[in-house]
């Protein structure tokens, strides 16, 4: 036997080991012991509890990650995974066990000193509440000489986000919130009051109450999902459709996955295995990232195109794929794919342009052959190969609403084989098309064969798009590649290897692999997308570069196979029901829903600063629409013609506007239509910085819209709020405002009387809010979760009670409404309040815009038609005093007008009769009788029981209501006779039924896809062709360029270029892509995450970067731009790519942040370097798909097009 | 014939590990979020290459962990031999400081609550949580995540340092990868060996290593021999703590803490069946690069007929043998070979192994056309992965590259062989035969890779509770005196003052603290009650801290 060490010690340890029983190796190297656990008691004590309760974390993620919360002695004390998920199958790898750092820390704020524990209010504002309420007697009466003091007003104001918080009651602080309220609805309007609380899927009854709430009141509730950047502008351009992508277990079925701008580990932590394993199955990975990030780690392949410029390597992939794969061989499967599902075979009519040349004008409609009728105009035409002859088929917007439509709202084509291309059919003509790649931007010259149609000289969408991207037909005219070396022509791999930096080869090789598998897996080929390529100016251009990749390869609608864009959480699985809830419908109609970006551009006042005008997206070949103009005369334009919402809408109170209808004898709509054509009434946001025209009360919960997603950070505490602030950048003069929009000389500082924020940690926004309610935590509440992610359900349980003085949102807005009730009984009483709505998607309002064709009423002098060329104009009648009743009871517009989503109405008649039975009804009061939502378990009932998703009767009737449109079998897809109740999400996440409110299917258990009915089922897509588009041809799109898929570079590209800029420093790009250590600003203050980062703030570059400004690894540094100031530490590497640098989203001011040298006060968020621009192409509407819907189309807050000067400054902070 | 033990061993596949640090944040959740162990985690997850947690804890030139074999080729602890360690027993310089580890801080978050209208936005500042004074944050339990820092941090790393010639830190062939460490429960393990109070053992029945915390007398001899540095010192207690292998979990059955919440679906854990009398002589081989084969040699075939009979001779039961048989890990060393030692050099036998993790290949192979979808290509490929094998092979093989580049090519393999499956196409057998594979073999391991089944993942056996009568152990109440007893000045390192009198903490403290306002009450646990002879149940006075209203 072998021994060890020397004798002497043996001895020595020999004979202390002889003290214990056990059992010491001979060798007397180790020691077993058997038992003798009594030492180690600890460790079982500590593991011991009394009970594990089911919950999981209602944060803007979209994990919806299901835990165990473990509880002893009625404290939580940790919390781990759950591993009992549903089965995905048993071929593939299961959910479990799902969950991320971020979620496994977060007991720790439950006792946490950054808990809130108590209503706060700010100090003076209190002081002098009560002392002029003693004075005057009334609450409302207090608030009104408070706020329009201007001494006491600019007194609370300038104290924001100073500190001076000070404890109060839940009773006052009710008070003063419900007194707020109730003057600012009798002084200015409904419409001055908003809400913002995003992502109703991460926990739907906590978004759905405080929604309804300010729905009821008529108050103004703002979008996120545009807000965030998160909506894919290109979704509604191209499916027509908000987002809908496959869940996170059908990458399994992919066997090509690219990762473009995506960072699955960090971003979708819990789903991240899918993508690990799945390469175990032979699945090819190929990211695309500017930084060697961990996502590369486990790709085959590592792209690292400059940032912004990702659309290039797309488009560039796009010409190789439309090349090698439909010119030189034509590949059957893409072939049939394109021509049944895309808009590719559809007509375009040309228009000449300059010098001989023809410009693609609008899609060749039924209308243009001889049809009449409304409708005629939105029946697109391809012709039949077969005989060459015109063919209207089934399935496009014409088709979607008319009597005679019915049953032919499909995509059958029956014998037709449509004509991809008018290849030797007729003439070559030449077009000219955009180019924006080059400074100055300017036309290629191209041609496509085109015919006479009727006398209109047409071209098909595929044609156009072998122009576009640059592949060459014999005989055609024009300018054409030589290659795919061809650095001077767009789109070869060369021309984008001088823009991208990706090698050539590398990009038409990776595009041939992608096209490849597409074609071997019959459309197996997965692209997952990011913030990485969505966040930009541009990224609607990126994205429908993308988007072409996977239509042009047949890999849309297929399992495992398509568009995976994971950006934000915008799946709310029980859409149905949650909508009915948050925006009260089940009382009164229409709510208002306001586009957040628009909202805050204005209110923010931003458009004093945005050095751009709308002229940074036209197009050279457009016709002027619009030059010289700003963003906020296209904003005004839009919600003059009802395009977007526009919330406050009028420069005067809509309840007296009502009223002075009322008094002219007249009807509301053609009262208001005179009072505006007339000059006497004007939209608020032509005059946004009018006093009466500010947005007074704003409640933000379940959100931190300060420390988080305001871009433009310092601009909210400047004129927002009247706080501090560290603007630098100077308002424009008078050669860069607006024509349309008024321009006050002061702007205002401090517009919002009120900012309510409810949270259960301190963040930016609560620091800077006038009364904070301290909110229960998700362990400590009753709701419902689902994501994108993954299709089940399940629920919020509270481990304990809410602690100290917390309350849940539910329990906090009842609290509220009750107040807010007792005060607008006799202040308020019954008002009738004049809305104005938007021209709305998936209803008849698409087929206000024939062709896209622009018509202005206020250019050309016609009169406004409200519902086609100026907002719906509905009264509503509002009994304030009963606002707090109806909260509580499901009121009966849900069995009278049915609920609605997505164009199928359902009839839910049986199902408020149940839910009478099931949480009982109301006795007494404003809704008596009627079903009670007095509990936070009441109303995840009643979504259960509204949506299709979670009832499967209502989803069978749904399918059935859709199939008698599209005339097509759509019977099996739902489980008619499942019903899923809140019990059932509480005991284990639950899959969600197949419904109409979603395009894939989970029939038979199989992963969801988007658009797999579509495809399989021949459902149109919601668009004008009814097929997924290329081609857009609105006006508006023409003007930017964009009418085909194009590649722009990021805004900002000179800026760089230009160098330091008279600042100390270096000139970089400044991205803010998603942490590692937070969700959001959810968790970046928390000790945990902290402790396992740097602990604080922090900017990543690279070491030629940190070289050229002298700065060393955990330097302090400043990052100085025209919008802010940011302190942080530099965090030096070598997987940063040089000239960018990452602030990683979102690190809020709360945490370690010192005072900067610049501008002498506290350094500012990640947003406070970045600012608000609008796309003019996100304002359009009421044409087609390009139609307004909440959260689903609008102007995107993008931040990506950003760069900072960034210096060392002294090492040496102050707090 | 031999004498046969059972070991619990955990396989961890970094080629799936996406470096999230849940199983850090559950663990320490669950263990160690508690006063005299902030700076502990039992289990980290490091980046490599980087430094490692506690900093260059793998230069064992200078910290001295682990055996080593002397003149006479017998196995002695680095940090000297037993004689040297007693006697010098009182001064103990190798062991890292809190520097090393890093000093744990906390906010002063009730400032967002309590400052009064001043100039500015209130702020929480960073404390230290040992000094109590403000800090700026140099350091962290995972500092140099991501690769941040690491063109000034990274060349430390003693691997690195290994390789430097491979290697360049530069943007186009960037590389990282993850390593995720608990204790390693090692065969032979070189922490139990230093500890001069017997207060260290591996149990019988599952080779789980434990501090019995009622014997351990904070001489941290440990901390110095455990080369992996997976022992701690609760500057509370004055006591040696460490991973414990989750046993309250996995006696009855439930996988530890860490390897249920691993959402990247990697970890394993299984028995393995081993000659407890082979150990020494095989840790004992003269070539480092032999260590491997011999650490596997000691380790038995379950379903082999002889083993079978000495281990029931031994006295493991039935269910034991069975969940042997069923034993990931040894499926994932034996059966398919693609599960490493992490430092076998160190001669410890750890028994938490690695799959060795693929990676991107570099640029120059790419733009050669390569395609990585063909096998041929991937096997080519494996030496122009990003991560350098010769880096892998100085953590996993004591600098052999042969062993890691075995198994990257089994994965290369069963990820060809599996594709051609996917797209519907033949069965190409000569790609597992190029690997010494039979088909079925790879089909097998590309379920427990990539289906990875929970009751697949994880065959834990539960402990024989009925057995109770045999687990009593003799009380022996040798207790040297603690309070000023013999020190070693602080709790880190050479300059350490008094170990601080033992404040048992539990469930109760962490509400205790957990409901305070004040995260920076550490302070009120010292000196207010020698539990030394505490029974761990009941609550005697004074146990608790203070309630602070009462106070």
């Amino acid at each position: 036997m072998s021994r060890i060490d020397g004798p002497v010690s043996d001895a020595l340890l020999g004979l202390g080991r002889h003290l214990r029983r056990g059992e010491v190796s001979p060798d007397l190297r180790t020691l077993h012991q058997i038992g003798g656990r009594q030492g180690d008691v600890f460790y079982r004590d500590r593991w011991s509890h009394d009970k594990v309760v089911r919950s999981t974390h209602g944060v803007n993620c979209t994990g919806s990650c299901s835990w165990k919360v473990y509880v002893k002695d009625g404290i939580i004390t940790w919390e781990a995974q759950q591993t009992d998920y549903p089965s995905v199958g048993d071929d593939r790898p299961e959910y479990e066990p799902r969950g991320c750092p971020r979620g496994a820390a977060f007991s720790w704020y439950t006792y946490s000193p950054t808990r809130v524990r108590y209503p706060y209010a700010r100090g003076v504002l209190v002081e002098m509440y009560r002392e002029t309420k003693a004075r005057l007697g009334d609450p409302v009466a207090a608030w009104a000489e408070i706020t329009t003091d201007p001494v006491k007003r600019r007194r609370y104001q300038e104290v924001r986000g100073r500190g001076g918080l000070v404890r109060v009651s839940w009773a006052e602080a009710a008070e003063i919130v419900a007194a707020a309220h109730v003057h600012t609805i009798k002084t200015y309007g409904p419409d001055r009051v908003a809400g913002f609380s995003p992502i109703p899927a991460m926990s739907m009854v906590s978004h759905a109450v405080g929604a309804r709430f300010v729905s009821l009141l008529g108050g103004t509730m703002l979008s996120f999902y545009d807000w965030y950047a998160d909506l894919p502008v290109a979704s509604p351009q191209v499916f027509g459709d908000q987002t809908d992508v496959p869940e996170s277990a059908d990458w399994w079925d992919a066997s090509y996955l690219m990762l473009w701008g995506s960072n699955v580990p960090v971003t979708r932590t819990p789903d991240a295995h899918y993508m690990a394993e799945a390469r175990y199955r032979g699945q090819k990975v190929v990211v695309m990232a500017p930084d060697y990030n961990d996502a590369a780690k486990f790709a085959d392949e590592w792209l690292s195109p400059h940032p912004g410029t990702d659309g290039a390597l797309a488009m560039a992939m796009g010409h190789v794929i439309l090349k090698e794969f439909f010119v030189e061989r034509e590949t059957p499967r893409f072939l049939d794919y394109v021509k049944r599902y895309t808009d590719l075979p559809f007509l375009v009519r040309l228009r000449e342009h300059d010098g001989g040349a023809y410009v693609p004008d609008k899609f060749l409609t039924s209308a243009d052959l001889g049809e009449e009728g409304e409708e005629a105009a939105f029946k697109t035409v391809l012709l039949d190969s077969r005989d060459g002859e015109p063919v209207v088929p089934g399935g496009s917007l014409g088709f979607r609403f008319s009597a005679e439509g019915e049953g032919r709202w499909n995509l059958d084509l029956g014998e037709v084989d449509p004509a991809l291309s008018l290849s030797g059919q007729g003439e070559a003509v030449p077009v000219v098309l955009p180019r924006f790649d080059a400074p100055g931007n300017g036309a290629m010259r191209r041609g496509v064969p085109a015919r006479r149609v009727n006398g209109h000289l047409v071209t098909t969408v595929f044609d156009l798009m072998l122009a576009q991207y640059g592949v060459a037909r014999d005989g055609l005219p024009g300018e054409w590649p030589s290659g795919y070396d061809d650095p001077a022509q767009p789109y070869t791999p060369a021309w984008q290897e001088a823009i991208t930096s990706v090698p050539a080869d590398a990009a038409a090789r990776i595009a041939r692999e992608f096209a490849r598998n597409a074609e071997e897996s019959g459309g197996r080929s997965m692209i997952i997308l990011g913030a990485g390529t969505n966040h930009w100016f541009h990224s609607d251009t990126m994205y429908r570069a993308f988007l072409a990749l996977v239509t042009l390869t047949g890999c849309q609608g297929v399992n495992g196979g398509g568009w995976a864009h994971y950006v934000g959480q915008e799946k709310c699985r029980p859409v149905t029901g949650w909508a009915q809830m948050a925006s009260g419908l089940d009382w009164s109609r229409p709510p208002r829903q306001m586009i957040g970006t628009a909202y805050w551009y204005l209110h923010s006042d931003q458009w004093r600063y945005d050095e751009h005008t709308a002229d940074v997206a036209a197009s050279p070949l457009g016709g002027g629409a619009f030059t010289g103009r700003t963003s906020a005369d296209l904003l005004a334009q839009s919600a003059r013609l009802g395009w977007m919402p526009s919330y406050p809408t009028f420069g005067r109170n809509p309840l007296d506007l009502a009223d002075e209808a009322e008094q002219a004898g007249q009807e509301a709509a053609p009262y208001v239509v005179e009072q505006v054509r007339a000059g006497r009434l004007g939209f608020a946001c032509e005059d946004p910085d009018a006093p009466e025209n500010w947005p007074r009360v704003l409640t933000v919960w379940r959100a931190n819209l300060l420390g988080s997603s305001a871009k433009g950070n310092e601009f909210f505490l400047r004129h927002l709020l009247g706080a501090s602030d560290a603007v630098r950048a100077e308002e424009n003069g008078p050669d860069r405002r607006p024509d349309d929009v008024t321009w006050r000389d002061e702007a205002p500082r401090g517009k919002l009387d009120l900012l309510l924020s409810l949270d259960f940690r301190m963040t930016s926004t609560t620091l800077f809010s006038d009364i904070v309610l301290p909110a229960a935590t998700w362990y400590e509440k009753h709701d419902l979760s689902s994501t994108d992610m993954h299709p089940f359900v399940h629920a919020f349980t509270p481990a304990i009670d809410p602690p100290w003085q917390t309350r849940t949102d539910f329990a906090a807005f009842h609290t509220i409404a009750r107040a807010f009730s007792d005060l607008a009984r006799t202040h308020l009483g019954v008002r009738k309040d004049v809305v104005a709505v938007p021209l709305l998607h998936d209803t008849p309002d698409e087929l206000a815009t024939p062709h896209g064709r622009v018509h202005d009423w206020r250019e050309t002098g016609e009169e406004p038609v409200p519902g086609r060329t100026f907002p719906k104009i509905v009264v509503v009648e509002r009994d304030y005093g009963a606002v707090a009743d109806k909260l509580a009871a499901l009121g009966p517009l849900a069995e009278r007008l049915g609920a609605t989503t997505k164009g199928v109405t359902f009839d839910v008649a049986a199902e408020v009769e149940r839910l009478g039975r099931v949480i009982g009804t109301v006795r007494g009061g404003a809704a008596d009788g009627r079903p009670s939502l007095a509990t936070d378990v009441a109303m995840c009932e009643t979504i259960l029981a509204l949506s299709g998703t979670t009832n499967g009767r209502l989803a069978a009737q749904g399918f059935a209501t859709l199939a008698r449109r599209t005339g097509t079998d759509l019977g099996g897809l739902a489980d008619e006779h499942r019903r899923i109740t809140f019990a059932d999400t509480q005991s284990r996440p639950t899959p969600v039924i197949t419904s109409p409110e979603w395009s894939g299917s989970e029939t038979g258990g199989r992963r969801y896809s988007a658009f797999t009915i579509n495809v399989e089922h021949r459902k149109p897509w919601h668009t004008l062709t009814g097929r997924q588009h290329f081609y857009l041809d609105h006006d508006w799109m023409q003007e930017a360029g964009e009418a085909l898929p194009v590649y722009r570079p990021p805004l900002n590209t000179a800026a760089l270029a230009a160098g330091p800029g008279g600042e100390d420093g270096i000139v970089v790009r400044y991205l803010t892509p998603h942490s590692k250590w937070s969700i959001h600003s959810e968790y970046q203050d928390n000790l945990l995450m902290l402790t396992l980062s740097r602990g604080g703030p922090t900017i990543w570059m690279s070491p030629a970067d940190a070289a050229r400004a002298g700065i060393h690894d955990n330097d302090w540094v400043e990052a100085v731009n025209r919008n802010g100031v940011v302190v942080a530490r530099a965090v030096v590497s070598h997987r940063m790519p040089t000239g960018t640098v990452y602030m990683y989203h979102a690190q809020e001011r709360v945490v370690d942040v010192p005072k900067s040298e610049t501008s002498g006060r506290r350094g500012g968020i990640h947003n406070s370097l970045t600012r608000l621009l609008i796309k003019p192409t996100h304002l359009i509407g009421g044409y087609a798909q390009l139609s307004f819907a909440f959260n689903y189309l609008g102007p995107t807050g993008h931040q990506r097009d950003e760069v900072t000067v960034i210096r060392r400054r002294a090492q040496e902070v102050d707090y | 014939m031999t004498r046969v033990m059972a070991q619990l061993a955990m396989v961890m596949n970094l080629d799936k590990c996406i470096g999230c640090h849940t199983c850090s944040v559950t663990c320490k959740q669950a263990w160690t979020n508690r006063a005299g162990t902030e700076y502990v985690w039992f289990n980290n997850v490091e980046t490599r290459p980087g430094q490692g947690y506690p900093r260059t804890y793998e230069d064992q030139e200078k910290w001295k962990g682990g055996w080593e074999l002397n003149r006479r080729g017998r196995l002695q602890l680095k940090a000297g031999g037993r004689l040297r360690k007693l006697l010098t027993i009182f001064a103990n310089p190798l062991m890292p400081s809190i520097g090393d580890y890093y000093e744990p801080w906390t906010y002063d978050y009730d400032r967002l609550f309590s400052a009064p209208v001043t100039e500015d936005t209130p702020v929480a500042r960073p404390r230290s949580l040992i000094t109590g004074e403000p800090t700026k944050i140099k350091w962290s339990a995972n500092w140099d995540d991501d690769l941040a820092g690491a063109p000034e941090l990274a060349p430390a790393d003693p691997v690195l340092k290994k390789v430097s010639d491979q290697v360049k830190l530069e943007f186009e062939r960037a590389f990282m990868f993850y390593l995720p460490r608990i204790c390693e429960h090692c065969l032979n393990p070189s922490c139990v060996a230093s500890c001069p109070s017997g207060a260290m053992y591996k149990r019988s029945e599952d080779g789980i290593v434990l501090v019995d915390q009622d014997r351990c007398r904070g001489w941290r001899m440990c901390v110095t021999g455990c080369p992996y540095k997976k022992v701690y010192f609760n500057h509370r207690t004055g006591k040696a703590e460490k991973c414990t292998f989750c046993y309250p979990r996995v006696e009855v059955g439930i996988p530890t803490v860490c390897s249920e919440t691993c959402v990247g679906r990697l970890r394993y854990i299984g028995l393995i069946l081993y000659d407890a009398d082979r150990v020494a002589e095989a840790a004992s081989v003269k070539d480092e690069k032999a260590l491997y084969e011999a650490q596997k040699s000691v380790m038995l075939d379950p379903r082999d007929p002889e083993v079978i009979a000495a281990a029931r001779a031994s006295g493991i039961p039935e269910d034991w043998l069975e969940a042997a048989r069923r034993s990931p890990i040894h499926k994932l060393i034996f059966d398919y070979g693609v599960a490493l030692p992490l430092h076998p050099e160190y001669r410890t036998m750890p028994m938490v192994w690695y799959i060795p993790p693929l990676s991107p290949v570099v640029d120059v192979l790419r733009e050669t056309g390569h395609d990585g979808e063909q096998a041929g290509n991937l096997f080519g490929a494996i030496d122009a992965l990003r991560i350098p094998i010769g880096y892998l092979a100085e953590l996993f093989s004591a600098g052999d590259p042969e062993p890691v580049r075995a198994v990257l090519r089994k994965l290369a393999a069963m990820r060809s062989f599996m594709r051609g499956i996917n797209l519907g196409g033949e069965r190409d057998e000569s790609i597992p035969a190029a690997v010494g594979l039979k088909p079925e073999q790879i089909e097998e391991m590309y379920r427990l890779l990539a289906i990875a089944p929970y009751a697949e993942r994880y065959v834990i056996p539960k402990a024989h509770a009925e057995e109770g009568a045999r687990l009593e152990e003799l009380a022996t109440g040798c207790s040297l005196d603690y309070d000023g007893g013999p020190g070693m000045g602080g709790p880190f390192g050479e300059a350490s003052g008094l170990p601080a009198p033992v404040a048992v903490e539990n469930f109760h403290a962490l509400k205790e603290r957990q409901e305070t306002d004040d995260l920076d009450r550490a302070s009120e646990l010292r000196g207010r009650v020698n539990l030394l002879n505490w029974d761990g149940k009941g609550t005697p006075d004074g146990l608790f801290p203070k309630r602070k209203d009462k106070s």
